[in-house]
């Protein structure tokens, strides 16, 4: 008779205790789900609080027209071209590098302190703020420490003619070709934007090319070895071809996010105006954040609000577009082993 | 065999063998330097951050001291002294930005993160991971006009109008929520990395004692990972410190020793872009001050970022 009230208690606690699991169980359910929606959420309302102030300016002028003093005249045409071009360079500068380094580790590292110490440094350099790379682009890349200013000992050991001037320094012809050009220090031209911003995503190109090598299956190597060919021989016609797709997209997902860096390129001395097109990399360059930056920080409505806008809008554009081609570069090249 | 044809023909003019194996010597080395450059690229950052702090602090209107305890920055004034040269502002202006950011963004990325790893079906989980990760990838620049166009305008409505709290129009706290967003993604996608590496065996033993789903993701699973999600937080945490634009954008320029977030404070990261706009030239104080606030920077997310590493590969070492 006890025994059987204590075991009925036990079974009520029991079920009480059930439904309070379940009631608690839900409620982290809905909060979850919450936590999930809020992020998607911030995300629809920005792409919408853009689109509303910028569509209606989003117009031919803005890549027709140079920055003007009338809002309903400034255009971000120089902005475009500067954009373009650093980004091309930059991807011509960190690929062979970044690809390389990727080549290197994951086909020739032997196993030691040097690999580990090269593979803790690359994780690390993913987590420097952008703008430190900046400053790093501007004392290397922009002002190479002062050693080609007028009264540097370097200059007066070898005599080199260095001109004054805010664009001054050492500017001459390499092996006497019209077309190259070689300005020392590089400035605030684009040459030097182009290096800081492949310094900045070489580390990511680097992670993204090593994920693509090591997905080709060692069977394949093995295949060419067993046929007597080299190393190189092995990774240049079975490897590399199998990776390549992979490595494109990582390539195109990382210019995408040089795209958008402002920061770095406004430490390099990057112009907030720049009313031409540019001629030679040696030019001064500006970039669309840069001109979004500069329209967002004025004090009339028409650009810190609708311009500002028109111009996120299309370098939301251009991202989206970079990461579509990434997207379907992948889908269309995957192979499953 | 191959080897004894090399050597008996090592006087010929031409010998495929040996041209191979030189040439495949010289790509091995070209490989190892492209290797070595990330090195080189750390060197150049510490030389370059370094060099030019050590040029400020040699001044004798600074010194190190009054730099890491001074409680006012001003260095645009017109009497330079060491007074005028106390980073406490800005790093205050920082850590509050990082504190609030990292209090929106660490519960949502967990939160995102065990949703997507324990609740989630793989074809839910991969339509909305891509999307979250749409928040990081989306440039700074966009987030510090949405501060300014949407949260600030936002905040003022409700406690300004609605409350009577004085709401300036550059203020840290709507800098720090558009932050928080951007950075959820970084905290989602590695602690969901860490959840999905704890063994499922360990979430079977759980459900064989009866556990429900929320008992085996708080009991089991996130102490399982919590190494993982540790570092995870720490790396967004550090993302905040260094993020640049949208705190340049949103949370103003006026350095200020306060705890208030709705008031403007002003960064590291956004006086370092404030000077460069103004166009310092190299060699003046203000083009050296950025440097010394840079170097500080810098240490401040290394240090985040080896302590998050080594979290990380101390979790790797119990599961793999």
């Amino acid at each position: 008779m006890i025994a059987e009230k204590k075991i009925s208690t036990e079974t009520n606690q029991y079920k009480e205790n059930i439904s309070r699991r379940n009631r608690t169980e839900k409620i982290f359910n809905v909060i979850l789900l919450i936590s999930v929606l809020f992020g998607l959420l911030m995300l629809t309302v920005l792409i919408i609080d853009i689109a509303v102030e910028g569509y209606a300016w989003v117009r031919p002028e803005l890549f027709e027209n140079y920055h003007s003093r009338k809002p309903e005249n400034a255009g971000m045409k120089s902005a475009i071209a500067g954009s373009i071009i650093v980004i091309f360079m930059t991807g011509l500068f960190s690929f062979p590098v970044g690809v390389g380094a990727a080549i290197y580790l994951e086909e020739y590292a032997p196993k030691n302190r040097l690999t580990d110490f090269i593979n803790l440094n690359i994780n690390n350099l993913a987590g420097v703020p952008s703008i430190v790379y900046g400053m790093l682009g501007l004392v290397v890349f922009g002002r190479m420490f002062g050693l080609f200013s007028i009264d540097s000992w370097f200059v007066k050991l070898f005599n080199i003619p260095i001109e004054s001037g805010a664009t001054g320094g050492w500017k001459f012809f390499l092996f006497d070709i019209p077309w190259l050009e070689i300005h020392l220090p590089f400035g605030r031209s684009m040459v030097a934007g182009a290096l800081t911003m492949s310094l900045l995503i070489l580390p990511v190109v680097i992670i993204a090319s090593r994920e693509a090598i090591r997905a080709v299956p060692p069977s394949i190597r093995e295949g060419g070895y067993a046929l007597g060919t080299t190393k190189w021989h092995v990774i240049s016609t079975l490897v590399l071809p199998i990776a390549i797709p992979g490595i494109l997209t990582g390539m195109i997902l990382s210019l995408s996010r040089a795209i958008g860096e402002t920061a770095p390129l406004i430490i390099m001395g990057a112009f907030t105006y720049v009313p031409f097109l540019p001629k030679t990399v040696w030019d001064q360059f500006t970039v669309i954040p840069i001109q979004i930056y500069n329209w967002i920080t004025l004090p009339q409505t028409e650009y810190r609000v609708h311009l500002a806008g028109a111009g996120i809008l299309v370098l939301l554009f251009i991202l989206f577009l970079m990461n579509g081609i990434a997207i379907y570069l992948r889908k269309k090249f995957e192979i499953k082993w | 065999m191959l080897r004894n044809l090399s050597k008996t023909s090592i006087f010929s003019f031409y010998n495929p063998q040996r041209v191979r194996n030189i040439r495949e010597r010289i790509i091995a080395i070209i490989l190892f330097g492209c290797g070595i450059f990330s090195i080189l690229v750390t060197i150049g950052i510490i030389v370059s951050l370094f060099s030019e702090a050590i040029g400020f602090f040699l001044r004798p209107e600074v010194n190190l001291f009054t730099f890491l305890t001074g409680t006012n920055w001003n260095p645009l004034a017109s009497q330079i002294s060491p007074e005028n040269f106390g980073v406490r502002p800005l790093i205050r202006g920082t850590l509050m930005i990082a504190v609030i950011s990292g209090s929106i963004a660490l519960p949502l990325g967990l939160g995102s993160a065990i949703f997507l790893s324990e609740y989630a079906s793989d074809r839910l989980r991969s339509i909305l991971k891509p999307l979250l990760e749409l928040l990081a990838g989306i440039p700074t620049v966009v987030y510090g006009y949405f501060a300014l166009s949407f949260v600030t305008p936002l905040l003022k409505r409700v406690l300004e109008d609605q409350l009577g709290i004085h709401v300036s129009f550059f203020n840290a706290f709507s800098a720090a929520v558009v932050v928080g967003i951007m950075i959820i993604p970084n905290v989602a996608s590695i602690s969901e990395d860490a959840m999905r590496a704890v063994p499922r065996s360990l979430r079977e033993g759980a459900y064989a004692l009866g556990a429900t789903k929320f008992e085996v993701s708080t009991k089991v699973v996130v102490p399982a990972a919590l190494s993982g999600i540790v570092s995870a937080f720490i790396i967004g945490i550090s993302r905040a410190i260094g993020e640049t634009m949208a705190v340049t954008i949103a949370a103003g320029a006026t350095p200020r020793m306060t705890l208030n977030p709705l008031d403007g404070v002003q960064t590291m990261t956004a006086f370092i872009v404030q000077v460069s706009f103004g166009d310092a030239p190299a060699g003046s104080i203000n083009g050296q001050s950025i440097f010394a606030v840079g170097a500080t920077l810098f240490m401040m997310t290394f240090v985040m970022n080896i302590i998050s590493a080594s979290i990380l590969k101390r979790f790797r070492e119990v599961y793999e």
